[in-house]
C-alpha cells in the first residue's frame, strides 16, 4: 500500500500534470546529457567479443587473458586492454580454447611468440628468483639488523657503571665537605 | 673491527651490479624468441593477387614486412626503402612480402599506390599472422633465410644500411 496513484478528476490536478511536465522535460534533458558522461567515463574493461560461446567461455578466455600482457599498452592485461591487437588476442585465445587447449598450453603459445615478456607474472625461476626473493631477504636483513640494534641498546641499558677513579672520588668527597663545613656551621 | 666497516662498501657492490645491469638494458628492446628458429608459416591473400604460402617459398630468402597505413612516420619513411631493396634484389631470387595489419583497405591500397609497391602485400585479418610472428608495433621486419630460419628482427624503421646488411646475409647463405 505505500504505492500513491494519482488520481484523475482530483482536485489540483493541473499542478500536478505540470509538475510532471517539469519532471519529463527535466528527464530528457538528463537522457540527452547521458551520452556525454559515458563518454567522459574511463574506458571500461572489454566486453566479450563477438561470437562469444556462453559465459563460461567468457570466464575463460577472461581468466587466460587475464596473465597476458598487452604488448602494445603499458601494464595492462590482455584482459583489461582496449587495444585492437589485444581483442585479437582474446579472439585466439578464444578458438584455441575451443580446440581444445589447456591454459598452459595457450600460455606457452604466447611465449614462444612473443617470449617470457607476454606474461604479466613472471616465472618464478633463474634471474627472475631475485624479483620474487630480494624483497624477502631485505625483510629478513633489516628484521636482523633492527634485532641486533635493538639487543645492544638493551645491554647498554643494564651495563654497571665503571668504577670510580679512588682519586677522582676522594677529591670529589673532599670539595663537597670543603663546601658543606662554613654552611654547616 | 675494520672488516665491520668494511661490510656496509661490499653490501652495495650487488646493488652496484643489479642497478648496471638495470640501466645498460633497455627496457624497450625485447627480445624475440624467433629468432635462429623457423618462420611460422602462413597464408597470405594478397592485394589483387592469389593466396600467398611461406611454404610455397622455401629456398628463397624472405624479408617480411609489417606495416599499415596509419603507422606514421615510421611505415612512410620505410616504405621506399622496402621497394628499392625488392627492384634492387628480386632477381638474385629476394622474395619481400609486405603483411598490412589492423588497417582499411582503402587507406592500405592508397599508401601502396603512394610509395608504388609491385612487392605482394595483403591483409591480415584477426591480426593471425601479427600474433604468430610475436609483432607488437609496426613496423617490423623479419629476415628469412632460404631454409625458411628467421635469422633477424627489426623493431622500427629500418635504415638502408641495415636492410643492405641482413639482405646479403639471407642471400648469400645457401
Amino acid at each position: 500500500m505505500g504505492l500513491h496513484r494519482r488520481r484523475p478528476g482530483r482536485p489540483g490536478g493541473t499542478a500536478t500534470r505540470r509538475r510532471g511536465r517539469w519532471a519529463l522535460a527535466l528527464l530528457a534533458c538528463l537522457s540527452l546529457l547521458m551520452p556525454l558522461t559515458i563518454l567522459a567515463e574511463a574506458p571500461s574493461p572489454p566486453k566479450a567479443e563477438a561470437g562469444s560461446s556462453s559465459p563460461d567461455m567468457d570466464d575463460r578466455v577472461r581468466d587466460v587473458a587475464s596473465e597476458l600482457r598487452c604488448v602494445v599498452c603499458q601494464n595492462l592485461s590482455v584482459a583489461d586492454s582496449p587495444s585492437d591487437l589485444a581483442k585479437e588476442m582474446r579472439n585466439l585465445i578464444r578458438e584455441l580454447l575451443q580446440q581444445g587447449k589447456s591454459r598452459e598450453e595457450i600460455k606457452a603459445y604466447f611465449v614462444s611468440r612473443y617470449g617470457e615478456f607476454v606474461l604479466l607474472e613472471p616465472p618464478k625461476r633463474g634471474f627472475n628468483l631475485l624479483v620474487w626473493g630480494l624483497p624477502f631477504a631485505a625483510l629478513l636483513v633489516g628484521a636482523g639488523g633492527v634485532y641486533l640494534v635493538a639487543k645492544r641498546w638493551t645491554e647498554r641499558g643494564h651495563q654497571a657503571a665503571p668504577p670510580l677513579d679512588p682519586a677522582y672520588a676522594e677529591r670529589v668527597r673532599r670539595e663537597l665537605k670543603e663546601r658543606e663545613g662554613p654552611s654547616g656551621s | 673491527m675494520s672488516w665491520k666497516k668494511a661490510l656496509i662498501p661490499l653490501a652495495c657492490v650487488p646493488l652496484i651490479i643489479l642497478l648496471a645491469y638495470g640501466f645498460r638494458t633497455d627496457p624497450k628492446a625485447i627480445p624475440s624468441p624467433l629468432v635462429e628458429k623457423a618462420a611460422p608459416g602462413f597464408r597470405i591473400a594478397i592485394y589483387d593477387g592469389d593466396d600467398l604460402f611461406l611454404a610455397g617459398l622455401k629456398g628463397k630468402p624472405v624479408v617480411l614486412n609489417f606495416w599499415a597505413s596509419w603507422c606514421y612516420p615510421a611505415c612512410y619513411e620505410e616504405a621506399p626503402l622496402l621497394e628499392a631493396t625488392w627492384r634492387k634484389y628480386k632477381e638474385q631470387g629476394l622474395m619481400m612480402v609486405g603483411v598490412d595489419i589492423q588497417d582499411k583497405e582503402a587507406n592500405a591500397r592508397e599508401f601502396m599506390g603512394r610509395f608504388g609497391f609491385t612487392f605482394p602485400n595483403g591483409p591480415d585479418p584477426g591480426s593471425k599472422i601479427s600474433i604468430d610472428y610475436g609483432v607488437y608495433g609496426v613496423p617490423e621486419t623479419f629476415f628469412i633465410d632460404r631454409q625458411g630460419r628467421i635469422t633477424y628482427k627489426h623493431v622500427g624503421g629500418l635504415t638502408a644500411e641495415l636492410m643492405e646488411e641482413q639482405v646479403r646475409a639471407i642471400l648469400k647463405e645457401r
